[in-house]
């Protein structure tokens, strides 16, 4: 692959993607436009992430790659082994040992810290998108503060249903200026965004934006005051590692439709198992076992 | 007791060994050579070149080997090589004018200077299977012409000088350029037409055809299609002017549209515009007639709320690369995502069954 430049880009696409994060950084929320490249992987798998990731990424860095919460994900395997090739970082599950983590639809369990940056795969960066088809207007929407059609939508939530109807990509506002597509990480994830030490970076390759939360950024999730916003998630522990506070994935185990309930953060599940805690079904956590 | 899945990364290497073996196919069967799809297989390598944006038959025919014969798999591969070539500059715009033409013909005019000329094309073959073709593709010596040494102006030049045809605005400024900035709306006409010269073929064509049956009809005639040869040139700053460094086939497409008038124009004809790289002639018309729809503003037409007048539903869905890994993407896991709706789900039902038995109990 050594006719490949470091981590795949050329330095001017490099330099012209710095750009837009750096833009990002300086307005957090606003979605910047930047020249999206076609990548050896298709748009939608993560393209965007990939291009910030190629963009922030130094040969000292740590390098983990998330898809739903684990590491061994197809996907995640797929863009983890990507950058080994193209940039022969060193990589790691461990999500406190990472200096770059690249996710897709979560936030890892481990609080993040300074000097962290945590790289989300965006597909439609736009939180109006589903109100507005249009991104002429989405845009003029957003430049003339104009979220009217976004509440309106979560209270026609609470009327029909009793609650807000969006359990992942809940929107969010920023520092009480733009609204926010938080990529599709379940809401449970959304307390997480705010007042973060880590830089939060997100790309989204085929719509051709990239967005950002610099440290500290507070970030709101949309709600009503009599209908405060609720990170709800499975009301039980995990199966493996006994946790209480994660996010759980529902597996079926059996033909009777079975099931059991698992962390969706691989690492964090096994560092739980590792340090001596056990739930419901867990066996004693051996090194090296699955 | 469940076991995590692990073994995603052997997995894809499996799949990765199986699928090289499937793009084999029966090994006592002759390998096919990228030479032989670049001459035999000639419009494929043209529609890959035309929408990976990239002129090259040998990658294009490479790709398509590859690819299995998956036409968009192998634009994807030739647009994610393109990405990784360095920009050296640009070549002079090429002068159609000056084509070495295959083929030339012109619906609105029975002859003009520079004659009709059908070139390779299917047009008035009999769709009858060859079946001597499967034993035995060796052709006769087909009978051979002189060549024209002298120019073949444009159809549209005729109509020009009576003034009867729309004057394009000129202008030396240098266009944008889509692949190297996002798109942003308003889209100007050039920008419009490097989407759809990269567009895929198929939607292009859906979205000309919903023209000509109402959704934006605006009555084309094929004013001239042109196949050949141009010579591509470039100005070499060290020696202080443009030299020919190579030459390409390109198919051109102006239409010539009938157009009564509206509050700011006269009643003129006016022009849709294609121009494709290969031979690729139904991609040249309906890139043409999807560009004279796109027009509507500048021209003073109403909006009549098609979708091929719609530049932003044009532009951001003719790209067959986004497109498709889009719309492929959702076969990735989402257990995340979908588990935070089985919740929802789950918890409105219990709310309204609640509910309900609040009520049957109040009544």
């Amino acid at each position: 692959m050594n006719a490949y430049n470091f981590a795949y880009l050329d330095e001017q696409t490099k330099r012209m993607i710095r750009r837009a994060i750096l833009k990002g950084l300086a307005i957090p929320g606003y979605q910047v436009p930047f020249a999206s490249r076609e990548m050896p992987m298709p748009y939608g798998w993560g393209t965007g992430g990939v291009q910030v990731t190629a963009a922030t990424l130094t040969p000292d860095d740590t390098f983990k790659v998330i898809d739903q919460g684990a590491d061994d994900t197809t996907n995640a395997v797929s863009i983890r082994k990507f950058f080994e090739r193209t940039a022969g970082v060193a990589t790691t599950e461990d999500t406190g040992k990472a200096t770059i983590i690249q996710t897709r639809h979560r936030i890892p369990e481990t609080p993040l810290t300074e000097g962290q940056i945590l790289v989300y795969q965006v597909p439609i960066p736009e939180p109006l998108r589903f109100l507005e088809p249009s991104e002429v207007e989405t845009r003029k929407m957003h430049s003339l503060e104009e979220y009217g059609l976004m509440h309106v939508k979560l209270y026609e939530d609470i009327s029909k249903h009793g609650a807000i109807a969006t359990s992942y990509a809940y929107p969010v506002k920023v520092e009480d200026r733009y609204v926010m597509d938080p990529s599709p990480i379940p809401k449970f994830d959304n307390p997480k965004l705010s007042n973060c030490p880590a830089i939060q970076l997100f790309g989204a390759g085929r719509e051709q934006r990239i967005y950002a939360l610099p440290p500290y950024t507070r970030v709101v999730s949309l709600d009503f005051e009599d209908h405060p916003f609720d990170p709800s998630k499975a009301d039980h522990c995990c199966d493996l590692c006994g946790s209480g506070e994660s996010y759980l994935d529902e597996v079926i185990v059996d033909d009777d439709g079975g099931r059991m309930f698992v962390c969706s953060d691989t690492d964090y599940c096994r560092a739980r198992r590792a340090a001596g805690h056990m739930g419901a079904q867990g066996v004693p956590y051996e090194e090296g076992a699955a | 007791m469940y076991v995590a899945v692990k073994g995603g990364e052997r997995a894809i290497d499996n799949a990765h060994a199986w699928l090289a073996e499937e793009r084999r196919g029966d090994p006592t069967v002759p390998e096919l050579s990228i030479a032989q799809i670049r001459e035999q297989l000639a419009l494929a390598v043209n529609r890959v070149m035309a929408e990976g944006s990239l002129y090259d038959p040998d990658l294009a025919a490479l790709a398509i080997k590859q690819s299995r014969g998956d036409m968009i798999e192998a634009i994807f591969l030739i647009r994610a090589y393109r990405t990784t070539l360095p920009r050296l500059g640009h070549s002079e715009p090429v002068n159609t004018d000056a084509m070495t033409c295959d083929r030339r013909i012109s619906a609105t005019f029975k002859d003009a200077p520079g004659g009709q000329v059908l070139g390779p094309t299917f047009d008035y073959t009999h769709r009858l299977l060859d079946f001597k073709l499967a034993a035995d593709g060796e052709t006769p010596e087909p009978p051979v012409a002189e060549p024209r040494d002298e120019e073949t102006p444009h159809i549209s030049g005729f109509l020009g000088r009576e003034g009867l045809i729309q004057d394009e605005i000129q202008s030396d400024e240098t266009p944008r350029d889509l692949t190297r900035e996002p798109l942003e709306l308003p889209a100007s006409r050039a920008l419009r037409l490097q989407a759809l010269s990269r567009g895929d073929e198929g939607f292009i064509l859906g979205m000309a055809y919903s023209t000509q049956r109402g959704y934006g009809r605006n009555h084309p005639f094929v004013g001239e299609l042109r196949i050949g040869t141009v010579a591509v040139e470039m100005d070499i700053p060290e020696l202080g002017f443009a030299i020919e460094i190579g030459e390409m086939t390109l198919t051109e497409c102006e239409t010539v549209n009938q157009f009564t008038g509206s509050k700011t124009e006269p009643p003129q004809f006016t022009r849709g515009y294609g121009l494709v790289f290969g031979q690729s002639e139904r991609k040249a018309i309906s890139m043409a007639l999807v560009d004279r729809a796109l027009r509507w503003k500048e021209l003073g037409e109403d909006d009549a709320g098609v979708p091929a007048q719609d530049e932003e539903f044009v532009l951001y869905h003719s790209d067959n690369i986004q497109a498709t890994g889009f719309l492929e993407h959702i076969k990735l896991p989402h257990y995340v995502d979908f588990q935070s709706e089985l919740e929802l789900i789950r918890r409105l039902r219990k709310e309204a069954a609640a509910g309900r038995q609040a009520q049957e109990a109040a009544e």
